[in-house]
């Protein structure tokens, strides 16, 4: 009884119609460029705040990365320890799989250097025998995740009978990285609120369309237009928001990163730092225009689904 | 390809708009459905629609039992029906062409059959040198004939048409019955609700009358299937 078109030609004209509700929504939206280009404002705005608190968070981790380098145990061994144990203590823990790198100040390398930083240069000359322990350096491996890791470690080596002590001065890093994860939690918290935010500012837009399409909406449904069919506009319209609000959201990102650069530059110069300010990379750029997709696509999805079987003929 | 069994439509407050309604429109047959306004025309055309659904009784469409259409299907349920509306309900934000060819675009047709098809409906209704014309700028019985136009374009079964010509003037509302006529001739079942008892005579057309809501006088029923259903 069907008299509809081709099975074949169906799903050809089933793409084509895709493609063709997809520029017509985009059209929809450039013939009210105004009111259009404040959602996308909207959206835009409330995506670059966490995008950028990422990007800043990201550049500060960036910069401790490279203090990781200076953290250092020193472990002074007895003074009874003589080089040859001293050596077969560093093979050991050179093996150890939390240890980056460990290199050993002798007795007379320890000397030289206490007597160049100390200016007690002449007045060491007197000392008949070198009072200064074998110290071996070692650089730990730091896991951002775990700065805990570094206590066992210290520990584990503080135990090994050869060594007096271990020592470690870590406190400031141990609060930076504290400080660090309060920062990645207040930026998840600013970016879900500001994401539900999102969601309802396209939902709200979505719902105004479907109010001001009412009568379309109704001769559609009664001249045989399934759910799906309605809906697919919404759908691409909700898309584009998304769409157009990450890309808009990327260049707020980047131009307030390139008006910080400059000063940031001077900063870090006055600190001795070569240290530059690093964009958001391909992988962020990819998540944030994603994401911006998937808002705007959810957001038009639950108007939709809220609204669309309000409208029914009558 | 109509067939009401025992149908009545009660509103939630309890009027009861239709009570006991038997008829069998027999396919590619013309029927008229009469009675005065509020006498449960519009409700029977909106069963039949699945715009609403009956209280009591069993429409049957088709062969198929609408009461097993669940509202996922309603949608295809329509695409074999072409249904014309008093107030026309055409969409004032696009062409005459685009109004009318949108059945074929929900169903899915291909652009170059969209196009000859859409222009063979306005053909049909002697609209063709009006197809990039704003439905607004039309008088009232070219907007009509644009709305019957969009009714018959994907070549439904059935047509239903609720006071097609309510607002015409009896020349035009002539013209327009004629049309119908002539779709009727190619196989169309149709059923026209009108109040314009004069008009229906004129056309010497078979008619269901109905008064509050029940079959006072049927004349479109087969003989066989009144006893049969009674």
């Amino acid at each position: 009884m069907r008299k509809g078109p081709q099975h074949k030609t169906l799903i050809t004209a089933y793409f084509i119609h895709h493609i063709r509700v997809l520029l017509g929504s985009l059209g929809h939206l450039t013939r009210q460029p105004l009111s259009s280009m404040m959602t996308m404002a909207v959206i835009a705005i409330a995506l670059t705040l966490p995008a950028g608190l990422y990007l800043a968070l990201n550049n500060i981790s960036g910069l401790s990365a490279g203090w990781d380098s200076s953290t250092k145990i020193s472990l002074f061994l007895h003074a009874n320890v003589d080089s040859k144990k001293a050596q077969a203590l560093l093979n050991r823990l050179q093996l150890h799989n939390e240890i980056e790198h460990i290199s050993m100040v002798s007795k007379e390398q320890g000397l030289e250097q206490f007597k160049q930083l100390s200016g007690f240069g002449d007045a060491l000359k007197f000392l008949e025998d070198n009072p200064l322990p074998i110290v071996l350096v070692i650089q730990p491996i730091i896991d951002p995740e775990r700065p805990d890791r570094i206590n066992h470690l210290l520990k584990e080596l503080e135990n090994d009978k050869l060594v007096e002590l271990a020592q470690l001065d870590m406190q400031w890093v141990k609060r930076l990285y504290a400080l660090l994860e309060i920062a990645h939690r207040v930026i998840w918290a600013i970016g879900s609120l500001l994401g539900l935010a999102v969601l309802l500012i396209v939902g709200n837009t979505i719902r105004l369309d479907i109010q001001n399409r009412r009568s379309e909406i109704e001769v559609s449904k009664l001249i045989g237009a399934s759910n799906a069919f309605i809906r697919r506009p919404f759908l691409y319209t909700g898309f584009w928001y998304g769409f157009s609000g990450g890309l808009l959201a990327w260049f707020l990102t980047s131009l307030s990163l390139y008006m910080l650069a400059e000063p940031v530059e001077k900063l870090a110069l006055l600190y001795h730092s070569d240290f530059q300010l690093s964009a958001l990379d391909t992988a962020d750029i990819t998540s944030l225009i994603s994401i911006s997709c998937g808002l705007g696509l959810l957001g038009s999805w639950l108007a939709v689904g809220r609204h669309l079987d309000e409208i029914e003929p009558s | 390809m109509i067939h009401f069994d025992n149908v009545s439509k009660r509103y939630p407050g309890g009027y009861e708009a239709l009570s006991q309604v038997n008829f069998r429109l027999p396919r590619g047959k013309m029927g008229y459905l009469t009675g005065h306004s509020g006498a449960g025309k519009s409700t029977l055309l909106k069963l039949i629609a699945l715009i609403e659904r009956p209280s009591r009784g069993q429409i049957i469409l088709d062969g198929v039992n609408l009461g097993h259409i669940s509202n996922r299907q309603v949608p295809y349920v329509r695409r074999n029906i072409g249904i014309i509306f008093q107030n026309h309900h055409l969409l004032y934000d696009r062409p005459v062409f685009d109004n009318v060819a949108m059945p074929l675009v929900i169903q899915g047709y291909r652009h170059r059959e969209i196009q000859s098809r859409t222009r063979a409906a306005l053909d049909q209704v002697g609209l063709l040198k009006k197809e990039k014309s704003d439905p607004i700028t039309l008088s009232g019985g070219e907007q009509q004939r644009v709305g019957i136009a969009r009714a018959i374009v994907h070549k439904p079964a059935l047509l239903l048409a609720d006071e097609p010509t309510g607002n015409l003037d009896p020349e035009l509302s002539l013209e327009i019955m004629e049309l119908f006529e002539r779709f009727n001739q190619v196989g169309t079942s149709v059923l026209i609700a009108s109040h314009d008892l004069d008009l229906i005579q004129q056309m010497g057309a078979q008619a269901l009358s109905l008064k509050d809501g029940r079959v006072v006088d049927d004349e479109i029923s087969p003989d066989e299937a009144l006893t049969g259903a009674a």
